[in-house]
């Protein structure tokens, strides 16, 4: 049985699929935001490859086939933002402004708690992109000379920590305007965040998706100045 | 009957027409990252050159919509193969988990928060400015 798990094309992107339709479930009974859909269907699938004992290796042979869409995905981000194009030309100014001081707070963050940890030049450049989407960030990460695989595991767990996080932190500074939560997600969690944005709404979700490719471009501009800090 | 036929022919083109329209833009999107020196992946390449396509008429957007929505609605999935793919790389985040967790949760409230205020509060100015 385990071997034949292990084999199944079909078993990786079934299992990823059965834990985010538990996840939505769940979330709809209990209305709470750590039952956050994204973060059960991750606990959900760990708990089964270890309680199987099926290698990541074999389940990712299957799931690596939603992965590969991610890349369309992030193309069809400009779909609803050019739907929302008009917000963007209207509020173009705050916009701006709200990303960059969302980059240089990520990086400034970063870079006083690395100095208050003792952390090491390499494990706080492999910190800095930790903000913005995964392919960006493992070439900045690079780069600078971090660690890549910490740097795509931080990043990972950033997008999950705002998804999850979203409703508190926008209900506790009393962020309401809908451009602005966009912005505050998409600066913050990249992608991951964005898919939280959507379910809010369009506006949120648009924003979401521009602060994606905006943050990451500017991050891409300034991570070398940050890394020459500390 | 004939005409009924010829559109649900194009109906079920559409999926089609939208879903090869995407993948070229992705592809696209993939030989800028070869070509240009900047380290951009393909993903965001694609994403302004598809802003780009809609926005001068190139494509039109219902050209693209029906298979962009679906394939937004089903994104948060496609990131769960790379969270269990943590399980892998717990071997390296151990010795440092500590300080990784706290800086990743500090600083994620700290962004979101700033550039959610910083946004707002720009906005709200614009508006004021503007109404007066």
């Amino acid at each position: 049985m385990d071997s034949f798990l292990s084999s199944s094309i079909f078993f990786g992107v079934f299992l990823s699929l059965a834990g985010y339709s538990a996840g939505l479930f769940v979330k709809k009974k209990l209305k709470l935001a750590i039952f956050n859909p994204l973060l059960i269907a991750i606990i959900i699938v760990i708990a089964v490859l270890k309680a199987a004992d099926i290698p990541y290796k074999d389940y990712n042979e299957g799931a690596k086939y939603i992965s590969y869409l991610l890349t369309p995905a992030t193309v069809c981000l400009a779909i609803p933002l050019y739907r929302q194009i008009a917000v963007l030309k209207n509020n173009f100014k705050a916009i701006m402004a709200g990303i960059t001081a969302g980059v240089l707070s990520s990086m400034g963050s970063v870079l006083g708690m690395s100095v208050l940890f003792g952390l090491t030049h390499e494990q706080y450049v492999t910190l800095l992109p930790k903000s913005i989407t995964t392919a960006i960030g493992m070439g900045v990460s690079q780069e600078l000379g971090g660690i890549v695989t910490i740097t795509v595991a931080v990043i990972i767990i950033t997008g999950v920590i705002g998804n999850i996080i979203t409703e508190p932190v926008c209900r506790l500074f009393n962020i309401t305007d809908p451009v602005a939560t966009g912005i505050g997600i998409g600066s913050s969690a990249h992608a991951v965040g964005t898919a939280r944005a959507f379910e809010i709404g369009e506006t949120q979700g648009a924003m979401s998706s521009l602060s994606i490719a905006v943050s990451g471009l500017v991050t891409v501009i300034m991570a070398s100045v940050f890394a020459g800090i500390y | 009957m004939v005409q009924l036929v010829c559109r649900k022919e194009r109906g079920r083109m559409k999926y089609l027409k939208q879903f090869f329209i995407i993948i070229a833009i992705s592809f696209i999107g993939e030989v800028m990252k070869e070509i240009m020196p900047f380290p951009v992946p393909a993903s965001i390449y694609g994403m302004l050159i598809m802003l780009a396509a809609l926005g001068t008429g190139i494509i039109k957007l219902s050209q693209v919509s029906d298979t962009g929505d679906f394939l937004i609605e089903i994104m948060p999935v496609m990131f769960i193969p790379a969270a269990a793919g943590l399980l892998d790389s717990w071997k390296v985040l151990k010795p440092v988990l500590v300080p990784v967790s706290v800086i990743t949760v500090v600083s994620t409230v700290i962004v979101m928060a700033v550039s959610g205020k910083v946004t707002q509060f720009a906005v709200r100015h614009g508006k004021r400015e503007k109404d007066s």
